[in-house]
């Protein structure tokens, strides 16, 4: 409805969201409106049409009870309004409410801001018994306020100079606990045996066992002395992870001082620390890794929470060059179509409504640059034709125990990785359809390669076969 | 020491068979294709010596293998890149990248230190 009656519409006392006008099936979101996506499941006995409404009230200008002041205000332009609800198939309860947000309610280029009003209080409204952002739509008057990656896919290919096939990389292991001088041996032989990058993992930041300076001086001994062996450009994800941003910036200011090509932090920094860091990363030439350390807190359920595409969305709009993004073979939760859905959404120039994958939103990315997506978490060698066919090739695929724990060794396991990765890539481009008869790329590889042989032997039939919790309502055909 | 350049720098060297492959590659989708060479393989060095002109709207592999036949011959002991290059908004940049020729003697890389304090400053440089 519209606000009909003025004298009804702001007479004391409570209102249902309806009467208030934050449901309105006949609005048509500007193109400048903000455009939100959310599951909602309402508590019983709760209208869908109120449900929704109370959604884009309290994440807009709305409170439980009317107020004179609105009349203060153009109201009607600043609230939100869902504008059409579609059941989820297979649900009596679940629905998905689009709802439109003016651009005037947000502040320019903060995701701080945009992120407050859109899963604020709302989340814990108790009218709606579960709720969950499944996708957002940003306008490209929005989009052009933000930074977007600090350099991008193609700059930190150019940077690098490695081009036409996925980086490598290896998370340092055992994860916690080495000093800094054996930390070093572990980066050195991971480097020179073929890999493009190593990392710290998230929580390695500065602890008794090794602080971060003694880390940083003996990663960067190990990735200078594996460039000298191996003639290519390396890098050490330097994890500035800290308690506050004086800390962060001094780590950083070091790790550039030193000469590292990129840095690290954890989403568990903040929003607003990761935009500090973008912008501190693009002024100071340094590319920026994003672990995505928590998120699976309020990612993975289907029914509460927020996507993880919304995630990956607000990390490009944020201006990180990397994000773990699933590996979908891997050990970690991830549906083939719903990580697609995330590599598309930190890769594509323009990406298209597609809710096999989970994109409820056609999204402009307009010339923004594109975040290189991060596959880490139990992936071995032998599923490099699966990665490579599902992810493609702008990624970096992470290979920790897949490195570390190779029978040969250290060395032994990167360079089976890095022949692996190049049969792949060589046999997609004479052709084969890697999918089907990647596999058998992979043993003929094995025939001359020795690593790639103790790979396949060592892990070769180690899948990880459960049933993911996120899984597209329109799901085509899976893995 | 065996340079890691090039997308394949971990296969054995590609026949001209397996060249022309990758170059059909390329050609599919559009790319225009130019030939780089050097004798300062440095990492940090980003601009070989370009051959002739990059080929765009290329039909045939042979016509890119004729010019690659052709900068082999005329630098023998230099290594030579192949690069294709995609013009699409979002990229503007290399798409393959393949060492389609190395010395038979490649130079040694190594580091240099300088003392800086309690740390070291590295320059990675050739050794002769």
């Amino acid at each position: 409805m519209t606000s009909g009656n003025r004298q009804d519409r702001f007479k004391a006392g409570v209102l249902p969201y309806t009467e208030m006008g934050y449901f309105d099936a006949d609005y048509e979101p500007a193109d400048t409106d903000i455009l939100a996506a959310f599951r909602v499941t309402p508590q019983p006995g709760v209208p869908r049409e109120e449900a929704a409404g109370a959604v884009a009230g309290e994440s807009s200008t709305a409170t439980w009870t009317t107020v004179w002041t609105d009349q203060l205000t153009p109201y009607e332009e600043y609230r939100a309004r869902c504008y059409r609800i579609e059941q989820v198939p297979g649900s009596d309860e679940q629905f998905i409410a689009y709802v439109a947000y003016g651009l005037d309610l947000f502040e320019e280029g903060s995701i701080a801001n945009l992120t407050s009003s859109i899963i604020g209080n709302v989340f814990g409204f108790k009218a709606v018994k579960a709720l969950r952002l499944e996708d957002m739509g940003i306008p490209k008057a929005y989009l052009k306020t933000f930074q977007g990656p600090a350099h991008g896919i193609q700059v930190e290919r150019d940077y690098l100079g490695k081009w036409g096939r996925p980086l490598l990389g290896a998370t340092l292991k055992p994860k916690l606990g080495l000093s800094a001088r054996n930390y070093g041996r572990v980066c050195y032989e991971a480097l020179r045996g073929g890999l493009d990058f190593t990392k710290d993992d998230e929580n390695i930041n500065s602890q008794p066992f090794m602080r971060w300076r003694d880390r940083f001086i003996h990663i960067i001994e190990a990735v200078r002395r594996a460039e000298a062996t191996t003639g290519e450009i390396k890098g050490h994800y330097m994890n500035c992870t800290a308690a506050t941003m004086e800390d962060m910036y001094e780590r950083a200011e070091f790790a550039k001082e030193l000469g590292s090509p990129i840095i690290m932090i954890d989403l568990t920094i903040g929003y607003t620390a990761i935009q500090s860091m973008a912008k501190w990363a693009r002024a100071n030439n340094v590319l920026l890794h994003l672990h995505r350390a928590g998120h699976s807190t309020y990612t993975r359920q289907k029914d509460h929470g927020v996507s993880f595409r919304v995630i990956a969305k607000w990390a490009r709009m944020m201006g990180v060059d990397h994000i773990h993004a699933g590996t979908i073979v891997g050990k970690l939760e991830g549906d083939a179509d719903i990580t697609k859905g995330y590599y598309d959404t930190c890769r594509e120039a323009f990406q298209k409504r597609d809710l096999s994958k989970g994109i409820y939103f056609d999204q402009d990315w307009v010339g923004m640059p594109g975040v290189m997506p991060v596959a880490s978490g139990g992936i071995h060698a032998g599923q490099m034709h699966q990665l490579v066919g599902h992810l493609g090739e702008d990624s970096v695929l992470q290979f920790g125990g897949g490195t570390l724990g190779h029978p040969d060794g250290v060395a032994a396991g990167a360079i089976a990785n890095r022949v692996a990765l190049e049969a792949i890539i060589k046999a997609r481009n004479e052709g084969v359809n890697l999918l089907e008869d990647g596999l058998e790329i992979l043993r003929a590889t094995a025939e001359w390669s020795p690593e790639v042989r103790g790979a396949l032997e060592t892990w070769g039939d180690v899948t990880f076969d459960y049933e993911s919790t996120d899984t597209s309502d329109h799901a085509t055909a899976s893995v | 020491m065996r340079i890691r350049q090039g997308q394949f720098a971990y296969l054995p060297d590609l026949s001209e068979e397996e060249l022309a492959a990758q170059i059909r590659y390329a050609i599919h989708h559009g790319w225009g294709i130019g030939l780089e060479h050097t004798d300062d393989p440095h990492p940090r060095n980003l601009y070989w010596e370009m051959w002739d002109q990059p080929q765009f709207g290329v039909d045939l592999p042979e016509q890119v293998l004729d010019q690659v036949r052709a900068c082999r011959e005329a630098h023998p002991d230099s290594y030579v890149a192949l690069k294709a290059f995609m013009s699409t908004r979002h990229r503007q940049g290399v798409m393959l990248h393949l060492l389609v020729q190395r010395p038979a003697d490649e130079p040694e890389l190594r580091i240099e230190r300088q003392q800086q304090g309690r740390r070291q400053g590295y320059t990675l440089t050739r050794a002769f």
